[in-house]
């Protein structure tokens, strides 16, 4: 897993999974689909993104489906930060 | 003309038939428990499949009414060992595993009170309904053991905490570790004999003030319960039900277990969160034939498409229902479109225990409408001041019912005092406004309270603010309703800080985390708008229909009793 990838993962692990849940989060394990992180909470997570990486993800692309596991969201990230401009120094 | 369905109509429903077919004779033993496991093997049935469930990582496991009923006298035999006692409350804090289904079979038929929770309740959320029950034992599973951990200091009317997934992970002292698998079989149970009137399930609803009360059914609510599925979900014997609802909601309880196996009907489960393909899938594989949803889902499946629902074969469905919040007629078109069949909205709430205003099977449907009462219950729309049924069609007024029919609550647990409030006029008000058109269809206009409809679910503006205050950063908070296309509304928060504190993205995304962790993720702010202060009344109350009336776009009303800035 890249830094992204982990950072993502790391703090899915520490927001949305209770102490001595024993299931094991992945790049390809599906959070909203597999009862991890449900849509109500995808809110947060948007925003932690936002804050994070300095991005605006538009809400008709944050769906369950673009969130359903880290690397779909690492690719939301990525996709994003490619087409957003750098602000001039 | 009059407004208010007619009585001697909507009479029809013979509850002393209803009765009779359930077996069951006046003022003798009814016990939901035993007519959904026990009586449905004595029909024969015993060999049917009662619950075919999977979960999100592919587990599948299916069981028999046989099944149903030896588990669940395995669990009455395990609370009766442990020294429960009839009329005491049991929490139900789990997933939609097998054992929540069993364990709230076995509450009931030792006599027990069910009082199935939200696992995804934090522990604010857990406290309060624990408390206030007096609840006595909790049965959940590891991964939720620590919110009850965590709080089991300051309740000291809990004696038990069951883990039902305990394996052979050591668990806290104090806790007793449950495996079905491994326990023996228990063939023979004598079923506690409860009336009519005893109490069998608390389901807890939010309101504008106060914490949340617990609605407080009795085992006869099982003759509405039993007669609706039928009725309004159409169900038969030959079909494949999913009602994707949790437990810890009435929903859950009312048609995802008592309504669909009382009637020997088999019900597919799947535990796992939202997911178009895998819904989808689910459907498909298990060849469903009644599917209950909610708004919420079926406008979060619109949004994925109409070409990933034709991957899949559904020619199985037959009959498609929803309740929660409104179903706005962009989604009975839809589903007529790609389902090839609308989504028929039904109407009830915690309180009712059934479903009380409906879209029948084989009714036109008029999409946004709510349908017309439910055969065995009289409604009205009711002016808010006089409680008058409404003469003129088209105004709005108060959803209001005649009390009545078997499955109202009986109260709201030890709070006799907010019980009697919901009733004036000799009608039990819902809470919510609509219309009656000229052909008695009914129209959901909104709320008449503060309470936030959120994808179905009622949360207690008060609840949050509490919560939002235990922040340090907070100094006051409202808590309001916001539209929102997906979950018709959600929660949004106006906080004033405590000298020291800055607005900000991390202070936001900590304060909604905060609240997510105490009280639930949908409870959660979804929206957080610093404010240097809230718009009050001059006797210092702060007034939510100021803000509400804001993010609604609508008029703010008198405002001669706000204070002066």
């Amino acid at each position: 897993m890249d830094d992204l990838r982990t950072a993502i993962r790391d703090y899915v692990v520490r927001e949305y999974l209770e102490e001595g849940d024993p299931r094991t989060i992945e790049a390809e394990t599906p959070l909203i689909s597999g009862g991890i992180v449900d849509s109500f909470s995808m809110v947060s997570l948007k925003r932690f993104l936002e804050k994070t990486y300095k991005i605006r993800i538009p809400d008709e692309q944050a769906s369950p489906d673009a969130f359903d596991t880290v690397s779909r969201i690492a690719e939301l990230v990525e996709r994003i930060r490619k087409d957003t401009p750098v602000p001039a120094p | 003309m009059a407004t208010a369905t007619d009585a001697a109509a909507q009479a029809r429903a013979d509850w002393s038939a209803i009765e009779r077919e359930l077996g069951c004779r006046s003022g003798g033993p009814i016990n939901i428990g035993w007519h959904c496991s026990d009586r449905i093997c004595e029909q024969g049935l015993a060999a049917k499949p009662a619950l075919l469930w999977e979960d999100a990582q592919g587990a599948r496991r299916s069981y028999t009414f046989d099944d149903l009923r030896v588990h669940s006298n395995t669990f009455a035999r395990l609370l009766l060992g442990l020294g429960l006692r009839p009329g005491e409350r049991v929490c139900i804090f789990m997933d939609r595993v097998p054992a929540l289904y069993f364990s709230f079979l076995g509450v009931l038929k030792m006599g027990g009170i069910a009082q199935p929770l939200f696992s995804a309740f934090g522990e604010d959320s857990l406290k309060v309904r624990l408390a206030d029950a007096g609840t006595v034992a909790v049965l959940t599973q590891r991964k939720h053991a620590g919110k009850v951990r965590r709080i089991r200091a300051v309740l000291p009317e809990l004696k038990h905490v069951v883990v039902v997934d305990a394996g052979t992970t050591p668990l806290v002292e104090g806790e007793t570790p449950f495996d079905l698998d491994s326990a023996p079989r228990v063939e023979r149970f004598d079923v506690f004999p409860s009336l009519a009137e005893t109490p069998s399930v608390l389901h807890y609803t939010s309101g504008t003030t106060g914490p949340p009360k617990g609605a407080q059914h009795v085992h006869s609510s099982l003759l509405a319960q039993y007669y609706t599925t039928k009725l309004v979900l159409g169900l038969r014997p030959d079909d494949v039900y999913w009602c994707n609802a949790d437990p810890g909601w009435v929903t859950g309880t009312s048609y995802g277990i008592i309504g669909p196996w009382s009637n020997g009907i088999t019900q597919a489960v799947l535990d796992a969160g939202f997911g178009a393909e895998r819904w989808y899938g689910f459907l498909a594989r298990r060849r469903v034939t009644v599917w209950y949803s909610a708004p919420t889902a079926i406008r979060l499946l619109m949004r994925e498409g109409g070409d990933l629902v034709r991957r899949f074969d559904l020619s199985a469905l037959r009959h498609l229902a929803s309740v929660g919040e409104p179903l706005n007629p962009e989604a009975v078109v839809w589903s007529q479109e790609v389902f090839g069949r609308p989504f028929h909205d039904t109407f009830w709430q915690t309180e009712t225990g059934a479903i009380v205003i409906a879209n029948l099977p084989g009714m036109k449907i008029r999409p946004g409408s709510m349908g017309k009462p439910v055969p065995g219950v009289t409604a009205a729309v009711v002016d808010p001041a006089t409680f008058a049924p409404l003469e003129e069609r088209g105004r709005v007024g108060l959803i209001a019912l005649r009390p009545g029919w078997p499955s109202m609550m009986r109260g709201y647990w030890q709070n006799p005092e907010a019980y009697a409030k919901k009733f004036r006029g000799g009608w039990y008000l819902c809470g919510d406004k609509a219309t009656i058109d000229a052909d008695g269809y009914y129209w959901f206009v909104g709320r008449d309270d503060d309470v936030i409809n959120t994808g179905g679910h009622l949360v207690g503006p008060f609840e949050v603010e509490s919560a939002l205050l235990e922040h340090p950063a907070v100094a006051e908070s409202a808590a309001v309703a916001k539209p929102d296309r997906v979950n018709m509304e959600v929660v949004k928060a106006f906080v004033a800080l405590k000298p020291g504190f800055a607005p900000g993205d991390d202070l936001e995304l900590e304060i909604m985390n905060h609240v997510r962790k105490r009280l639930s993720p949908l409870a959660m702010p979804q929206e957080i708008e610093f404010v240097a202060s809230l718009p009050k009344t001059r006797s210092g109350k702060i007034m939510r229909r100021v803000l509400r009336a804001q993010e609604w776009g609508e008029p703010v009303g008198d405002l001669s009793t706000m204070m002066d800035e």
